[in-house]
């Protein structure tokens, strides 16, 4: 059986803050079995968003994508997007809305509603560890993220947007 | 000394940048020097984050390495593993692999190639090809291929798709998998594992041969164009068996020039310094690999699908082979170079691991459950070069008596390129750009020369609002005159 919320967590846990999505994919696991959401939240983690991921949107209520950003809001922000044929620029890894895109093109239909949130990074060298700034926003998002869970619904979700 | 890579008055001359190129992962740019009359005088590519890597494997354990690795790239982990395993397999003293461990190797590899080329294909370089140069930026992708061409657009993620299960089921993860470790393999395949891979085989067959065709179509309807876009003669590297048949995970060196003649042949790679040697340019962080008989000026090479299926006798699978043929015959004889002819050669290869991936299948031993070589002697350095997607990649170790790492060089694909890639752009800024206005059209040839090589510059990170692109246009005194951003 499919999962209703799909969560995608998306970093290089050996590149400082972009380590972000795996730390917080690594906590959301063991929150889920001791929350007993674990088959009502399918987590995936990878280094990057690519097009074959437009297939694990299939049969889903809601999907959230969790990445680190830069200069982006501090700890984090948290919106709704849609489909978007804004091309990403970087070769072989696409923008959640890009992704959201493909999914369109290839089912026919739009994609089930999708949220990102991006918490702020600031340091993303190669053998880094994530800084202790990035581990006090990854705290507050767990929270925000532990609350979307466990009221998933697109009504809850949209009431968290800010 | 190359032309077009240093101008003689470079004070005198307008600067543009394109910063970072468009779809390239990691961190490219590409500056040209013009004159008031738009002619061009210096074209350079420049990776501008392309270091510490060897720094960040030093000093680990050798057997995390082909875990570690991975985290280079988040675009070819397993060949990164793969490379890293193979040397750390000499290191540990461990022999020949068992059959059933080297052809789960190999499956997984193939699935990496399938994987890899689809997303390349048809993410990157058909809009480009089917969507034309100068379509606008927003369609340039696989969203305007998918408008357009939508089969293509679903048969390319599925393509994708296919590719990462194989490399899910052999490696027990579909990314940062442990499948190969020093010594063998850590999970044997179950039937039913099998099964799931061999009933979407054929399919996956079909549909690269649908996309071979369109690609010939192509180059048949407009050769004009398609065979002589960045049409310059280079020698051209690759892996092969003894035999002289293309070998994606396991050969030895073969190097041929521009008209095919052979440079050396069936080289152990363990010995790879005896015959290549990297230069250091002040203007660039990557290194620039050549040939050490020929000199840095002559020596430089092409690696990947357009170099390896040349440097090639043939290829072992028959109808790979046939499209390799129909390819070559664009020739007359002689080994093509055009740049967009990567893309064919792409595709052929992608046809030629799918079907590898179905002999592969088809071998009893492919669900055999020996999975670990026998142990010898421990020993203190070696060497791991495979056909990774993008080309030739070498891992080279020293491990210390506490088993940790102490000497690391990598030659990565896009380093092994780095002058065909550069080389590819002048040709381009002679043959499009010369003494004309730019345009964004004008520009992306440059980009659509560069994607060709498909160049992994592997920073591996993808934070939102990293990956912005920029093209500034700079006076002689590098005073911003126009800027152009998209993606921030």
């Amino acid at each position: 059986m499919i999962a209703p919320v799909v969560v995608f967590a998306v970093g290089n846990p050996s590149r400082g803050d972009d380590a972000i999505g795996p730390v917080i994919a690594g906590r959301l696991e063991s929150w889920l079995a001791t929350e007993g959401l674990a088959g009502q939240v399918e987590v995936i983690e990878d280094f990057q968003l690519n097009i074959e991921y437009a297939l694990d949107l299939k049969g889903r209520e809601l999907v959230l994508f969790i990445d680190a950003g830069e200069n982006t809001a501090d700890p984090y922000f948290f919106k709704q997007i849609h489909a978007s044929p804004e091309p990403s620029h970087s070769t072989h890894a696409l923008e959640p809305p890009a992704v959201l895109q493909v999914y369109l093109q290839i089912e026919g239909h739009e994609p089930p509603p999708s949220f990102v949130l991006g918490v702020r990074g600031e340091h993303f060298e190669l053998g880094e560890d994530i800084s202790p700034a990035a581990q006090q926003r990854v705290e507050a998002a767990l929270k925000l993220v532990e609350r979307l869970l466990h009221q998933a619904s697109l009504a809850e979700w949209l009431g968290e947007v800010g | 000394m190359f032309e077009l890579e240093t101008a003689a008055n470079p004070e005198t001359l307008r600067r543009v940048a394109i910063d970072p190129v468009t779809r390239v992962e990691g961190h490219g740019k590409v500056t040209l020097l013009l004159d008031q009359d738009n002619k061009i005088h210096q074209v350079r590519l420049h990776i501008v984050e392309f270091r510490g890597f060897e720094v960040f494997i030093e000093g680990r354990p050798y057997w995390e390495v082909p875990v570690t690795v991975q985290r280079l790239c988040g675009i070819c982990p397993v060949s990164h593993q793969l490379a890293a395993v193979k040397a750390m397999d000499q290191i540990a003293g461990y022999g020949p692999l068992t059959p059933t461990a080297e052809k789960l190797r190999r499956l997984m590899h193939y699935g990496q190639m399938v994987q890899s080329h689809a997303v390349h294909f048809f993410h990157l370089a058909s809009p480009d090809l089917l969507l034309g140069f100068d379509s606008d930026f927003t369609r340039r992708n696989i969203v305007g291929v998918a408008l357009d061409f939508p089969e293509i657009a679903k048969q390319g993620v599925l393509l994708r798709k296919y590719g990462q299960e194989v490399i899910r089921h052999v490696a027990g993860k579909r990314v940062h998998g442990t499948g190969a470790i020093p010594g063998g393999m850590n999970k044997a395949l179950t039937r039913a594992e099998r099964d799931e891979m061999a009933g979407g085989i054929e399919q996956m067959i079909a549909w690269t041969q649908g996309a071979i065709a369109m690609v010939r179509r192509l180059h048949e309807t407009n050769p004009g164009f398609y065979n002589v876009f960045g049409e310059f003669p280079s020698n051209m590297m690759g892996l092969v068996r003894p035999d002289g048949a293309l070998d994606f995970y396991h050969g030895a060196l073969r190097a041929v020039d521009a008209e095919g003649k052979t440079i050396f042949d069936q080289v152990d790679y363990a010995n790879y310094q005896s015959v290549l040697e990297e230069e250091i340019k002040p203007w660039s962080y990557m290194k620039f690999p050549h040939i050490k008989s020929l000199g840095a000026d002559k020596g430089w090479y092409k690696v990947g699908p357009l170099g390896r299926v040349q440097a090639a006798s043939f290829l072992s699978t028959p109808l790979a082979e046939a499209e390799r043929q129909h390819m070559l015959a664009i020739g007359n004889g002689k080994p093509v170079h055009g740049t967009l002819v990567y893309h064919w050669a792409r595709l052929i290869e992608t046809l030629h691991a799918t079907e590898l991936i179905r002999d592969l299948l088809n071998d009893p031993d492919i669900l055999g459950t020996n999975l670990m070589a026998e142990k010898g002697e421990r020993r203190h350095e070696a060497v791991g070069v495979i056909e990774a997607p993008r080309g030739t990649l070498f891992h080279h170790y020293r491990v210390d008596d506490n088993d940790l790492v102490t000497y690391c060089n990598l030659i990565v694909s896009t380093t092994n390129n780095n002058q065909a890639m550069n080389e590819s752009i002048r040709t381009v800024a002679r043959q499009y750009l010369d003494g004309k206005e730019l345009t964004e059209g004008l520009l992306n040839h440059i980009e659509c020369a560069i994607r060709a090589y498909d160049p992994c510059l592997s920073c591996a990170t993808h934070a939102l609002g990293k990956m912005p692109l920029i093209v500034e246009l700079l006076d002689a005194d590098g005073v911003q005159v126009d800027r152009m951003s998209r993606g921030l």
